[in-house]
């Protein structure tokens, strides 16, 4: 390869809190359009904002998942800038004195696991959402106006150049919403726009130290956009250095439709946001006891969590890493391992059947009882159901909650043992079969087979081939 | 006498012995604002109907025999910058000519939870930038001392309300000065508390960092009373200070024995009109006789105040005002596209002296003359403070001239920036530093215009200044003169 691509994210998350960062104001997402909003998120004259104490200690908590510098003086400042869906003409931000500097975080590349350095994590306010009657602001008829977004707290997270493909991008982004879903700082949905991802790239020879011109791409919806607009971006930066071209510093629109990156026609010089400190609020001060507070909130990590439920409960990596890619998940597994202890047959129900059957019926994980699955298996090793009858009962035992035995018991879903049982069965498909037991007393062992089937079929799958199989034998041995 | 000649404390005592009711006080504001407000200007909106209606309801508590505050229907003016729920608040700018604000400013609510009527809201430089409320996008407002001359702004409206009998107590805003200096050229005493005393909250911004709400009044007791009333503790406001708010009234009696007061050099002598030194000299010696010390101090940092405020408070305001965009509130001019909207909403809503100063404030803060300017000023401001600390080792109490001179005429200035700008010279490092401020009458000119001397106080010392603010008042001889009150026809200044 001639070129390698050098590769920096700048990652705004939605934090998970109930109201707005300065003001009360709810966050729920799909409300009335301007429903959500009061004078200080309108930012009307007078009004002041005052600081979210929650959003603070999810930023907080997830620095210190990010392995960051959580400062002990932050400030916020104001970003100037005019836009009808800003309210007060800037964004309360922070500049110069963020949250928190540092971190990082490891990610497992194909190649191996390599940590992706962090520049800074900040706070910082959404503003409302635009809809225009046209395709741009400039020529829309009328451009209406929603303002249920604007105020709510978002985490600016810019990491170092150290991606080095659109892949790696991507994975980054899967590791970050894992971590960030598991402290519980948000819940990431992207299709709600609660994670939105710009990227500056730029090529270099492989190995050298510099950094060539780099391009920013925005309108990135999806981690699988990110991959495919970071590839595209950085053949085209090679292509226009192959023909001995110069990449222009710009702003670059991925386009989803046409899947090509389009730069933006450059503004007369680059936007000045007039930084300065916001001097209706006070600088943060966060005491270490504060910190320390939060550290003890925050949950085992998945990286980490990964790693002991290998060596505590002998799983394979790609188990761990299954059970672990939410919390809720690797806690089902956890709850349930308390009273089973076949844990790769457990990792095995949960990755498959489970899984499968909770995205059958849209239920969470957190919602079932771990209780239920591990009687249901315990009744399968002990042989009182079958795999079929336990496939079988699974969605309704999600759904009603109900114990698998009375589940059994209501359906009748027992196993048919017992000569009692199963002796009439057996003497009626000798009867319906009566060429092929004749072929068996004759020597073809494989009828054996096909009557054993038929047995089977009629009780539904529910008797154990090997008692079915023994009094097949028993019946067509010639009578002593 | 008639009852609007009267101190906000005297009404009250009438009130609490029901000699009169709060009806007939408000009543006689009223009326007294009808024979005089077309000469003086100083209100942009009057609310006569729903401040009678109050006065009727304090009434009725007090014959109920429910607890009423001490100022329980002793009515009040509201500076148009002060936002009141349900009435319309301009910040005397065509931008917010018709903005009816949804809520009450914190300070607001306070007084109407202790039942003072309000008479309505006063004219203003628009947005509070300016030194004579000349800047006023509807009228300007005349000083009742003389009608040909400014009363000061950017609170005038207020000043002049007051002083001119047509409301016993007003509220202001103090940004560099705006509530002092209308103070000083009314004859009034007027306060401008710590950064912080009193919640912002309502309070349309100007420069936040800057300004506060303060009390405008014709004595030292009447000051007292209304600030402790409106000051706190704000949850909506997170520049507003825990403290408890001590009862300033209750100390204004106490000795100022042993009171180290200090001079300051550069707010009086050179530069300054000469009765107005002696002004100062006189009110130290004054407070000498209390038993005060008395000495000189300099501010060494205090000649780069000015600029630094005229930095500051600009680029505040640039941002502060970028809001004003016609697409929530306010005036919407018609326009091509959404930058011609914004364009000429601004264009048409905003007067030439704030146009001036966001320009100038969007200068100071952008990339490439952030560092030069408004770090500078900052630095300033940092030196400023620094100045004032070592002042307080020495001294409890600081005195000086609150303008350089008496008010000046309508359109004197107005060709001239700078020379407005000058007006705050004295009252802007106060500012700067956060510290409490008030300007107390100081006798007249040999021209006839009031003087006032500014006395500054460490943190959170206001009770220190309106008990020395009463001993002055005390040692001239009772309440400070009014412009003459007589009837229009009759009297001299309002002809």
């Amino acid at each position: 390869m001639k070129y390698e691509a050098v590769i920096g994210l700048e990652i705004h998350v939605e934090l998970s809190t109930r109201s707005k960062l300065f003001c009360g104001c709810s966050t729920a997402f799909g409300a009335e359009p301007n429903s959500n909003c009061c004078p200080v998120c309108l930012g009307l004259p007078g009004t002041l904002p005052v600081l979210n104490r929650r959003a603070v200690e999810l930023a907080v908590m997830a620095a210190l998942a990010l392995d960051c510098s959580v400062q002990e003086l932050c400030r916020f400042d104001r970003k100037n800038y005019y836009y009808p869906d800003l309210p007060k003409a800037y964004q309360i931000s922070q500049y110069d004195r963020p949250l928190a500097l540092g971190g990082g975080l490891d990610v497992d590349f194909p190649g191996g696991t390599r940590r992706i350095r962090l520049e800074r994590v900040h706070l910082e306010e959404e503003a409302g959402k635009l809809i225009h009657a046209g395709d741009s602001i400039m020529n829309a008829a009328y451009s209406l106006v929603d303002y249920n977004r604007a105020g709510i707290p978002l985490l600016e997270i810019v990491t170092a150049p150290d991606l080095r493909s659109g892949k790696e991008a991507r994975l980054f982004l899967e590791a970050l919403r894992t971590l960030l879903r598991y402290t519980g700082v948000s819940d990431v949905k992207m299709e709600q726009g609660s994670l939105r991802c710009d990227a500056n790239i730029s090529l270099r020879p492989p190995g050298s130290g510099k950094l060539g011109v780099k391009t920013e791409v925005k309108n990135m919806n999806s981690f699988r956009a990110v991959e495919l607009a970071l590839d595209y971006e950085a053949r085209r930066q090679a292509e226009i250095m192959e023909r001995g071209g110069v990449v222009v510093q710009q702003t670059c629109h991925w386009d989803e439709e046409r899947k090509v990156t389009v730069p933006l026609r450059s503004k007369e010089g680059s936007a000045d946001y007039r930084y300065f400190p916001e001097p209706d609020l006070l600088p943060l001060r966060l005491e270490c006891s504060f910190i320390e507070a939060l550290k003890n909130e925050l949950p085992e990590l998945p990286q980490r969590r990964s790693r002991r439920l290998q060596e505590q409960y002998g799983l394979e990596p790609r188990e761990a890493a299954f059970l672990t890619a939410t919390r809720e998940t690797a806690d089902f597994f956890e709850a349930a391992a308390e009273s089973y202890s076949d844990y790769r047959n457990l990792a095995n129900w949960i990755q498959g059947e489970l899984i499968y059957q909770l995205r059958e019926t849209g239920l969470e994980i957190s919602a079932v009882d771990p209780g239920l699955l591990v009687e249901l298996l315990q009744m399968l090793d002990s042989g009182e159901i079958n795999r079929p009858t336990a496939k079988e009962l699974l969605p309704e035992l999600l759904q009603s909650g109900t114990s698998p035995l009375l589940l059994v018991q209501k359906r009748g879903l027992g196993r048919i043992c017992g000569r009692a049982a199963l002796e009439p069965l057996v003497e009626r498909v000798l009867a319906e079969n009566s060429d092929a037991a004749e072929s068996f007393r004759q020597g073809k062992e494989k009828a054996l087979a096909f009557l054993v089937g038929r047995v089977m079929a009629l009780t539904g799958g529910r008797a154990d081939t090997g008692e079915v199989n023994e009094l097949l034998r028993e019946k067509l041995s010639p009578s002593p | 006498m008639e009852l609007y000649e009267l101190t906000a404390i005297d009404l009250s005592r009438l009130l609490q012995k029901m000699e009169v009711s709060a009806v007939e006080v408000v009543q006689s504001f009223l009326d007294r604002i009808e024979a005089v407000e077309p000469y003086i200007k100083a209100f942009i909106t009057l609310t006569p109907a729903e401040a009678l209606q109050e006065a009727r309801a304090v009434d009725l508590k007090r014959i109920r025999g429910e607890p009423l505050h001490a100022l329980a229907g002793v009515p009040v003016a509201l500076k148009d910058c002060i936002c009141t729920a349900g009435l319309r608040t301009t910040c005397s700018s065509r931008i917010l000519e018709n903005f009816i604000p949804p809520y009450d400013a914190t300070v607001v609510t306070k007084l109407k939870r202790a039942g003072l009527p309000i008479l309505g809201k006063t004219n203003m430089d628009e947005f509070a930038m300016g030194s004579s409320t000349e800047n006023s996008a509807f009228f300007p407002t005349h000083n009742p001392w003389d009608l040909e001359r400014v009363p000061g702004g950017s609170s005038g409206g207020s000043a002049a309300a007051v002083a001119a009998g047509m409301a016993p107590l007003a509220l202001g805003s103090d940004t560099g000065g705006s509530v002092r200096q209308p103070a000083a050229f009314c004859g009034l005493t007027g306060i401008r508390p710590t950064y912080g005393r009193v919640s912002r909250f309502g309070l349309i911004a100007f420069a936040s960092s800057l300004d506060q709400i303060g009390t405008l009044t014709l004595t030292a007791a009447d000051g007292a009373l209304l600030l402790a009333l409106i000051a706190g503790h704000d949850p909506l406001d997170s520049t507003s200070l825990p403290q408890e708010v001590p009862p300033y009234a209750a100390s204004l009696e106490q000795s100022l024995k042993g009171l180290r007061v200090g001079v300051i050099v550069e707010n009086c002598g050179e530069g300054f009109d000469p009765e107005i030194n002696a002004a100062v000299e006189k009110a130290a010696h004054q407070l000498k006789e209390f038993g005060a010390s008395v000495g000189e101090v300099s501010l060494p940092h205090s000649g780069y105040g000015l600029a630094a405020y005229y930095l500051i408070s600009p680029s505040e305001a640039s941002s502060n005002l970028g809001r004003y965009d016609g697409v929530r509130y306010g005036l919407r001019a018609g326009g091509e596209n959404i930058v011609d909207m914004f364009s000429r909403t601004r264009g048409e809503g905003f007067g030439s002296e704030v146009k001036r100063r966001i320009m100038i404030g969007t200068y100071a803060l952008s990339a490439g003359y952030y560092d030069a300017f408004y770090l500078q000023a900052q630095k300033v401001r940092t030196l400023l403070r620094r100045d004032f600390d070592s002042a307080f080792k020495d001294f409890d109490l600081l005195i000086g001239a609150t303008t350089p001179t008496p008010a000046f005429k309508i359109g004197e200035k107005t060709e001239d920036p700078l020379q407005m700008y000058l007006c705050d010279i004295c009252t802007v490092n106060d500012a700067l530093a956060g510290l409490p401020s008030i300007s107390v009458p100081a006798g007249l000119h040999s021209c006839g215009l009031p003087l006032g001397v500014q006395l500054t106080a460490p943190p959170l010392q206001e009770g220190l200044l309106f008990r020395a603010a009463q001993a002055l008042e005390q040692a001239q001889g009772g309440a400070p003169a009014r412009p003459l009150l007589g009837p229009p026809v009759e009297g001299g200044c309002l002809e």
